[in-house]
């Protein structure tokens, strides 16, 4: 039953909001280059289902690759800053700094410093936008450690290694994940900035900026939609993996 | 008889952007081997620090720490630790919780010589049957039973007790005290407990040592008079309740309440 609830609640929603969607546009009756109804939208995804599936693959490795990077990156600043309380207060306002810095603006600078590198690009933008939750979330998951969790091991002679294994590591899982959640949908939206902006670009940004220039908006809707459904995969691929790594987290219902 | 624990001259001050705060000036302090020794005194007065202090988790500024005749200069794997908060993991089992000290300090143990070591402790404590349940299942007593558990379950010299029954309620925490006194029954250790309870020092220790106010030496010792096989309603009666008065005189004197010439009850 709960099971049942849980799928089929999200697809009635998903299936109502395409149905006032398309009774909307019918209503009003929108040409699609107002808005295109999701009936507009089979059409564009069949004619163009190669380049979909080709370029829905160069986003979405691009983006698993800039949040891999994130992750890595993320987690050794989180935990640096979470050690030092120094490393720390020097660090913060060089992280917010750089993270207030719109994203849209560091494409063009990148474009140039790495000319025609479009990979690397694409997944650089995805690794700035999308670390920062998660070096913050680390930092604050080990600075704000109970010093009893640290005492129970180092009071038997433990080295640092060992508590950070065994329980500075386990115990931030949840906020870790908690930040990943947010940086998988960060790091999707840098890598489609990179392939929208930047010229001769690839993936299903580079697809969507192809539609604009040659006013087919119904692909240009197909590709938002396409866009969402990988976000929606990635999303429910962390909250997976949460389950397995830091389920524990998670109170038993009732 | 010499001394298990022994604390020489030991004054320590905290550095803070304000100055050095002393917390502890010229404390002595011996425990026999077997022995169990609450400590008690105002709030702030320093006691924490004595725990890790004898832990060796932190240096005295001046004075040592002797540990069965070797001085403490860091930690040890012979000593065990409860706190007022029970700090299980979440992510673990109640018996992996417990088995959680012999990962550091029990490799000479099988693996099911562990388990059966952490099983018969738990069962000590009344927790047979828990032993799958995660720490969110438990009551904050029953947590404090398994940490409990934690502390002795590589079979420690010394078990320092940071007020392990502080957060708990009345009731429960009579509970705890019997469940403790079952405890040193069962299991060979030397105790150091600090506590704000003073019933809770007169019905689990033997000897009693009250601190003055910061920074705090030692001001008064007193011997438990009570048997050994004490129960709970001694507390309520004499020599207890006698006991009780002088200790409670003697934090009135460290808080600075009461003037600190001896009661007519004091010997």
């Amino acid at each position: 039953m709960t099971s049942l609830r849980k799928f089929a609640a999200p697809v009635i929603a998903i299936l109502l909001f395409l149905a006032g969607w398309e009774w909307l546009v019918w209503v009003n009756g929108w040409p699609t280059y107002k808005m295109a109804a999701p009936s507009d939208l089979w059409p564009a995804f069949w004619k163009f289902r190669w380049l979909f599936l080709e370029y829905g693959w160069q986003t979405l490795w691009r983006t698993v690759a800039g949040l891999a990077l994130a992750i890595v990156f993320g987690v050794a600043v989180g935990m640096v800053m979470g050690f030092s309380r120094t490393v720390r207060d020097g660090l913060y306002p060089l992280l917010v700094g750089f993270n207030a810095i719109p994203k849209a603006t560091v494409v063009p600078i990148l474009a140039l410093m790495f000319v025609g590198q479009h990979d690397m690009n694409t997944i650089l933008i995805a690794f700035m936008i999308s670390f920062f939750p998660i070096a913050v979330s680390v930092s604050i998951g080990l600075s704000t450690l109970e010093p009893e969790y640290r005492d129970i091991l180092r009071s038997l002679g433990a080295s640092q290694v060992t508590v950070f294994w065994k329980i500075a590591l386990p115990k931030t899982l949840p906020e870790f994940f908690g930040a990943l959640k947010v940086s998988v949908t960060l790091a999707f939206i840098g890598t489609n900035l990179m392939e929208i902006i930047s010229p001769h670009g690839r993936g299903l940004g580079a697809l969507f900026d192809s539609g604009k220039i040659s006013s087919d908006y119904p692909l240009m809707f197909a590709v938002l939609i396409a866009l969402a459904l990988l976000g929606i995969v990635l999303y429910y691929i962390v909250v997976a993996l949460e389950k397995t790594f830091a389920g524990w987290a998670e109170r038993a219902p009732g | 008889m010499p001394a298990h624990i022994e604390l020489r001259e030991i004054t320590h001050a905290y550095q803070t952007d304000a100055g050095p705060l002393p917390v502890l000036d010229n404390l002595n302090i011996k425990m026999a081997e077997g022995s169990f020794t609450a400590v008690v005194g105002p709030s702030g007065c320093g006691k924490s620090t004595l725990t890790r202090l004898i832990a060796g988790l932190m240096r005295p500024d001046e004075g040592q720490v002797w540990l069965g005749g070797k001085m403490v200069t860091s930690p040890r794997p012979t000593v065990g630790m409860a706190f007022q908060n029970p700090v299980l993991l979440e992510w673990r089992t109640i018996l992996r919780n417990v088995m959680l000290p012999l990962e550091i300090v029990g490799q000479r143990m099988s693996r099911s010589d562990q388990e059966a070591r952490a099983r018969e402790l738990l069962s000590l404590v009344g927790l047979e049957g828990f032993e799958d349940k995660r720490p969110s299942e438990l009551s904050g007593g029953m947590r404090q039973r398994a940490s409990l558990c934690r502390a002795l379950v590589h079979r420690p010299e010394v078990l320092i007790l940071d007020e392990p029954f502080g957060a708990l309620d009345a009731f429960t925490r009579e509970d705890l005290w019997q469940t403790m006194a079952r405890l040193r029954h069962e299991e060979k250790f030397t105790a150091v407990l600090i506590t704000h309870d003073l019933r809770e020092s007169v019905f689990l220790a033997d000897n009693i040592v009250v601190l003055s106010g910061r920074p705090a030496t030692s001001q008064y010792v007193l011997a438990n008079t009570l048997p050994a096989d004490r129960t709970l309603d001694d507390l309520y009666a004499q020599p207890a309740t006698e006991m009780l008065a002088i200790l409670r005189h003697q934090i009135q004197v460290a808080q600075g309440r009461a003037p600190a010439e001896p009661q007519e009850a004091a010997q």
